[in-house]
This record gives C-alpha cells, structure tokens and sequence, in this order.
C-alpha cells in the first residue's frame, strides 16, 4: 500500500517529464550540430534576458492554477520598470528603488484582484481593461521618453559577468522556493482546491475569494520583481517595455503542463516551459534556421501542449 | 378510437438500478391522466421515454396506435408530445414571440424566419389559451405562470396532442393554479391528452380522469379517479415493507446541542423552523423533491445566511454566517451533490481528509504529509475505504468510497452535528449499508446527526425522530416508529388520519 512503483511516478509526471525529454532533445542537437550555442558569454547574457519571463511566469502559474488568467501584467511591468527608473534617476536610495516596483506591482495586482475576487468579474474581461488602462496611462504621461538610469544600477554596480550570474541564481532560488511553498505549505495546496472547486473549497471552510485576491497581489509583485530584473540589465528603460510578457509567462504555463480549466500542474514544469520557448529562437540562429519560424515554431509547441491535455483529460473522462 | 398514447410493459435500466420494470400507461384523447408516486419512483424516467430522451431497454410504445421504433426527441415532438416542466425551459433574454418561433422553426440555420408571421402566431396561441401576454415582451419580464403558459403555447403551437405537465404548479399561487387548471380542462375539451404529474392530491382529484401510482419502478395501478380516495392512494404509493437490513439504534438520545427557532431565510425559501437536535440521535429529514431539506441544511451550514430566527447551539445564540465559521462551531456538512463539492475530485485522499483541518493538523507553517498520512490512513481503516493507498486520487474510487472520504474530511474536524444530505445517493447496495453502520457508530459516540434522504426506507430505518417538511418549512416531527403512511402523508400535506 505504501509504495509507490517508478511506473506510477512517470505516469504521474508524464506531462512535466515530456517537457523536460523535448527540451533534453533539443539541447543534445544543439550540442551536436551546434556546439557554439553553448558558448558561455552569450548563453549567460540569454540567460539572464530570459529570467523575467521566469519570474513572471511562476506567478501566472499560480494564477491559472486558481482557475483565473492575467492579460494585463505586461503593462505593470512597464509601470513598475519606469516608476523604477525614475526613483534610480531621482537618486532615490537602492533599497526604494529595488522595494518600490514590488510594492507599485503588488498595488495594481491588488486592483485586478479586487475586481475579480470581490465583485466576481471574469479575471480575462478585467485584466483586459487595467492593461489597456495602464499601457495608455504610462503612454500619456511618459510621451514614449525612455527613462535614462544611473551608472552604478547596472548590473548592481557588478561587473557584467557577475551581474548576470547573480540573476540567474536568484531567478532559479525563486522558483525552487515557490515550488517548495506550494507542495509544503497550506497556502499552496489551498490555490489548488481552489483551481479544482472552488464551492468544494468553500464548502471545507476554505476562503476561495480571499485565496484569489492574494494570488493576484503576489503576480503584481512578482511581475514588479521581473521588472526590476529587467531594469538592471539595460541603462535605459524603455516606457514600452514588457509589451508580450503575458503571453510569454501564459505560453510557458501551458507548455510546461498546468491546465487552463485549473488545479493542476507544477513549477517545475513550467520551468522546462519557459526554457524550451526561449531556447528556440537562438537555436535557430545556430542551426542557420530563419528566424521567422520563431513564432510558427512556438505556436506549434502551445498547440501540441493543449491538444495533448484536451486529449488526456477526454481520456480520463472515459475512464471513470 | 385507439389510444393516442399506448405504452406497454416498458423496462429501463441505469447500471444496476432498475428504474422502470414492465410498466404499462395509456393515454385517451381528451383526458387528463394524473401520475404519482414519491421520490424515484420512476415518473421522470417515464417521462423522458415519451419524450423520447432516454430509449427503454425493452416493451412498446404506441402513437394512435401505430408501433413507434426509436423514439428520439426531435421524432417525439413531430408526432405531437410536448412536455412542460417545472422550471419553464426558455430564453429569458429573447422575446415571447422570438421564444416561440425557436421552438417552432426547423432546425436549418439558412431558413429565414418570418418574423411578421410569427409575431401573428404566437398573438393567437396566446389568444387561444386565453393569456393576457405581449408576444414582444422579453420572458424574464414574465411572471413564473405567464412562462409556463408560453412554454404551452410552444406546446400547442407545435401541434402537441399529447401533453405533459411536470409539478406545473410548484411554483404558483392559488390564483394562478387556477388559471393553469382552465389551461388544462381547455385541452381536454380540444381532443388533446395531458399526463399531469404533482404531488399535490387535491389537484389530481380536481382535474384527473384517471390516475396511474408508480413505486420503485413498477406500475401499482391504474384507476378512475372517481373509484377510488385519497387513503387508498396514499396507500398504494407506500404500501411496501422496510427491509430490516438497516442496524439498530444503539444510542440513547441524551441532551440537547442544537435547537433551530423559528429560523428562516428568504433567499434559501425556509421559514419557521423549529427544531431540537440531541447528541446520540439521528434526526432523519424527509419531504419532497423541492420542500426545503437542502436549504433548510444549506441554511445551517452558513451557506445561504439566515434573516429570522435563531440558532442555538448548547443554549447559546450563535451566528453562522459562512462555512468557516458553522466548522468552529462543529458543525459538518457533506453536500447532495457529492462529485461536485463533496470531494475534489483530483486531490489525493489524504488532502481531500485533510482540508477541514488544516490548522489543527499542521499548528507549524508547513504541511506534515506524516499527520496527514496518519489521519488518512486511519480513515481508510474506520470507513473501510477501498483504495490502493492515500495518495490515489479521489476521483479514482467508486462513489461509495467517495462519501466515505468526504465523510472522514468532516470526522476529522471532530464535529458535534453531522448533516448528511442524501448520504447514499447513487451508492451500491453494499456500500449503502456500509455508510448506515458508519452512521449509526457516530450517533453511538454521541453525534448529533441530522440525514436528509429522499430514500423513505432509509429514513424509517435509521431515524431515531422523523422531522417532514413541506413548503420550506417543518410541519411534522414523528418518533422513529412512524409508518410509512404517516411520513407520506405528511410530506404530501394530508393529515395522518385519513391515511391511516
């Protein structure tokens, strides 16, 4: 009764696995037909490009576990990017300018979340409206200026080597405690009642909608981090920075196996997710592909993911 | 002249439940047929045959006498059966006359409607029942009788000889059940035939011609409604032993926990409850399909919030406003719809055990898969689930097992009052008696259990006190050896005497 046969635990995991083994597939080509694509200095900086989307898609993991979706975080990431780089600018110290994006973030996920959890609108119909609110409202006031930092923000003042490994370690510590806090903590498994049944939840003394409006702070703030992880990179922020980001972080979660219709999928898998898209463009690159398949290539990639979940679960639904 | 309904000896099966065994039903042309029979007897299985909506697994069906292979909905409504239920079927958004035309027009898609056309003919269907209605007014802005006559509109509209009327009155005043009764005596002067199905005596001896009982499945028989009486009725819809299968009571009732006065809430139509529950006694609740047992259990649980009365618990006034709160107050619940919001379905057994109790299981930050292990384990043992171990998913056992896991998730959180609402629904007969032991054991350790069933043997067999509702409010306490007839009669609003 107690244990647990390594067939059980594939057939478990087979969705996040399949992930992994396609990413695993296309490394070894590269490896092979490309060696140059694992070439350190230009891996690394790919790298630490791609850990706001990282970021970003771990919170919208959570919120489509909870059956919800979130259109509008890439017009908060450029919020937070420019209020970011106005504080740097204004020679704000570092603590304020690293808290505020976080706490502008959190700010506007609370809105969406209020919106959705509080008066019980559809979360795709909101976050549509604060996107389009909050794009035109940075347009307006910012006119399309870019924002120019200080010398000492990039890379924290690092060398750019070490910049960028220190992103890359703290995108990866991210995403290992958001992975440890939903299997190991009760706040996590109550995002996953709520995803599955949410009036089952209530029904156990679960609070469904506060539940909803805390995971929408935490993408606000989590999309505020990727912001200020996208600042320290560049010495400029651009007002239409983060235009896609949502789509990215959605692709990501699908890909890496969490269900649309919610309660179910893994960090990790949508870890492999956001590696094997950002993989793809330079792997075109080096394997003298034309770049314009990029999107093709993607789209291809979501689509298999959803027909392989619409698949399993039809099949799951005949067998019980 | 043959029947325009004939249907002989008709046998359906879901699974292993046999919902219709041999039962045969005739219909005359110009003649209002009553049919009765308490909850899952096999009326709405019936139904759904003429109406072509489930095939029978065997026997006959005849339309003015000619044999009918194949009934399916669409082919029903050709040869003139229209069905109104209780809940008007219609697009509220759309308009009288828009409503009509749906259900009038074939099915092409490219066919133009002819709107002018039919604005004219829903004005004289409307005409013709003699109902004041705007054919271009939105249904929503309709009033529940006014609904149901557009639902006959479109019934008769579409030709309808054969007529079926489900609790048409459940939802009408007295004024209305009126009009709708000169509805139905217009019919029967125009040749159609009309099967009318409620649960309310009077009518059928004010309008039915003849009157067919069915219990568990099997036609009891058919009458003219001048041959027989409101008794002999009563008791051919009863008139079944209880099976000695449920266990005895073992527990002594001892002092009271909660008692209910006068409570009421607008909003889940429950009003003026007044009731006692002691620990170590089961209270069964029985009533009719729509008396307000769930929302009376909904009430309770803080579900849907009540506005009169009060709720004492242990001579206290309490306030429940949300599940949360009725849990602090050990209260459990486990839902009638068990695959929905009893369990969650893909969550392992051991999260499903443990969602009730997570701050007392894990006083610390993080989960302990140890003490959930533990708990679920323990269940498993207790309620003897069948299962290859705690973390198989819910939605992997059989829906007895699922009501144990949902049972176990509310044991967990130690609860002094347990409100089951129809505990055994769709379970096998050996998990049924199964989960009955269960409840009789908690009631022995001093639980104060309140079970909602539809089941009357079930509640005659395992109550230590009957409380009947009807009309959204208790009308009757009985003591545990009540008979049949009286819980009937009472559920049907007939005082006991009669039926006796």
């Amino acid at each position: 009764m107690t244990g647990r046969s390594p067939f059980q635990s594939v057939s478990k995991y087979f969705r996040e696995l399949s992930v992994a083994a396609v990413l695993v597939v296309l490394l070894l080509v590269l490896a092979i037909a490309a060696p140059a694509f694992f070439d350190a200095p230009p891996l690394f900086s790919r790298l630490a490009r791609d850990t706001p989307t990282l970021v970003a898609a771990c919170g919208m993991t959570l919120v489509i576990l909870c059956r919800q979706i979130d259109i509008s975080i890439g017009s908060q990431f450029a919020v937070c990017g420019v209020c970011a780089g106005m504080l740097a600018a204004g020679k704000e110290p570092a603590f304020v300018v690293c808290a505020a994006p976080l706490l502008i973030g959190a700010a506007l996920g609370a809105v969406n979340g209020a919106l959705i959890a509080g008066l019980r609108l559809p979360s795709i119909v909101v976050t549509l409206a604060t996107m389009v609110i909050a794009r035109e409202g940075l347009r307006w006031t910012q006119q399309g200026a870019f924002v120019n930092l200080p010398d000492g923000l990039q890379w924290f003042g690092l060398a750019q080597r070490s910049g960028q490994w220190a992103l890359i370690a703290f995108a990866l510590l991210l995403v290992a405690a958001m992975a440890w806090v939903m299997k190991h903590l009760a706040a996590g498994r109550f995002v996953y009642a709520v995803g599955s049944d949410a009036e089952a939840a209530r029904l156990a003394g679960l609070r469904p909608q506060l539940t909803t409006f805390l995971v929408f702070i935490l993408m606000g703030a989590l999309t505020g981090l990727a912001a200020l992880m996208n600042l320290v990179q560049s010495p400029q922020v651009d007002p239409k920075s983060g235009t896609g980001i949502e789509l990215k972080a959605i692709a990501a979660a699908v890909v890496g196996g969490v269900a649309v219709s919610g309660g179910r999928g893994r960090l990790w898998g949508v870890f492999a997710g956001v590696l094997l898209l950002a993989c793809i463009n330079p792997a075109l690159t080096y394997l003298h592909v034309e770049a314009y398949w990029e999107k093709a290539i993607q789209g291809a990639i979501i689509l298999l993911a959803v027909v392989a979940d619409g698949m399993r679960s039809r099949k799951a639904r005949e067998a019980s | 002249m043959p029947p325009l309904l004939q249907l002989s000896r008709i046998s359906k099966s879901f699974g292993a439940v046999r919902a219709l065994n041999e039962v045969s039903f005739s219909l005359e042309p110009g003649e209002v047929h009553a049919l009765l029979g308490e909850n899952g007897a096999g009326k709405s299985t019936l139904i759904k045959v003429i109406t072509g909506a489930h095939a029978p697994d065997d026997g006959r069906i005849e339309i003015d006498g000619r044999p009918v292979e194949a009934l399916s909905p669409s082919h029903a409504r050709a040869l003139g059966i229209g069905c109104i239920y209780q809940q008007p079927a219609l697009f509220p958004d759309l308009t009288v006359a828009e409503n009509i035309a749906l259900r009038l027009e074939s099915a092409s898609p490219a066919r133009r409607i002819r709107w002018a056309e039919r604005q004219a003919q829903a004005k004289e269907l409307l005409h013709k029942l003699g109902a004041e209605i705007e054919p271009s007014v939105e249904v929503r802005r309709l009033s529940m009788p006014n609904q149901q006559l557009v639902e006959i509109a479109c019934a008769l509209g579409s030709g309808a000889r054969i007529v079926i009327m489900d609790e048409p009155t459940a939802c009408l005043t007295q004024k209305e059940q009126h009009l709708l009764f000169a509805v139905v005596r217009g019919l029967r002067a125009h040749g159609a035939g009309v099967i009318y199905i409620s649960h309310r005596l009077e009518e059928i001896f004010a309008l039915a011609d003849r009157v067919t009982v069915l219990r568990d499945g099997t036609s009891i028989g058919t009458n003219r409604i001048d041959e027989i009486n409101e008794a002999s009725l009563i008791r051919m819809m009863v008139g079944r032993e209880v099976a000695t299968i449920y266990p005895p009571s073992e527990s002594a009732p001892q002092e009271k926990l909660v008692s209910l006065r006068g409570l009421g809430s607008r909003e889940g139509g429950v009003h003026g409850v007044n009731l006692d529950l002691r620990a170590g006694e089961i209270v069964g609740l029985a009533g009719l399909v729509g008396a307000g047992r769930t929302e009376l259990a909904r009430v309770l649980f803080g579900i849907t919030p009540a506005d009169a009365g009060e709720i004492l618990l242990n001579d206290r006034h309490v306030s429940i406003r949300s599940p949360a709160e009725a849990i602090a107050h050990g209260i459990a619940y486990t839902p009638e719809d068990r695959r929905k919001h009893g369990v969650i379905l893909e969550m392992p057994i051991a999260a499903n055990v443990s969602m009730a109790v997570h701050r007392i299981l894990f006083p610390g930050t993080w989960l302990r898969f140890d003490a959930e292990r533990c708990l679920a384990l323990d269940a498993i043992r207790d309620l003897g689930i069948k299962t290859t171990g705690p973390s198989a998913p819910a939605g992997s056992l059989s829906g007895g097992n699922q009501q144990k896991v949902a049972l176990a998730r509310w044991l967990a959180t130690k609860p002094k009052l347990l409100i089951l609402d129809e505990p055994t629904q769709g379970v096998d007969i050996g998990a049924k008696s199964e989960i009955h032991k269960i409840i009789r054991r908690l009631a022995a350790e001093g639980l104060a259990v309140l079970m909602i069933s539809s089941d009357l043997p079930e509640i005659l067999g395992m109550s230590d006190r009957i409380a009947v509702m009807r009309g959204g409010t208790i009308t009757t306490i009985l003591d545990g050896k009540a008979d049949a007839h009286r819980v009937i009669a009472a559920a049907l609003g007939q005082s006991g005497k009669e039926a006796a």
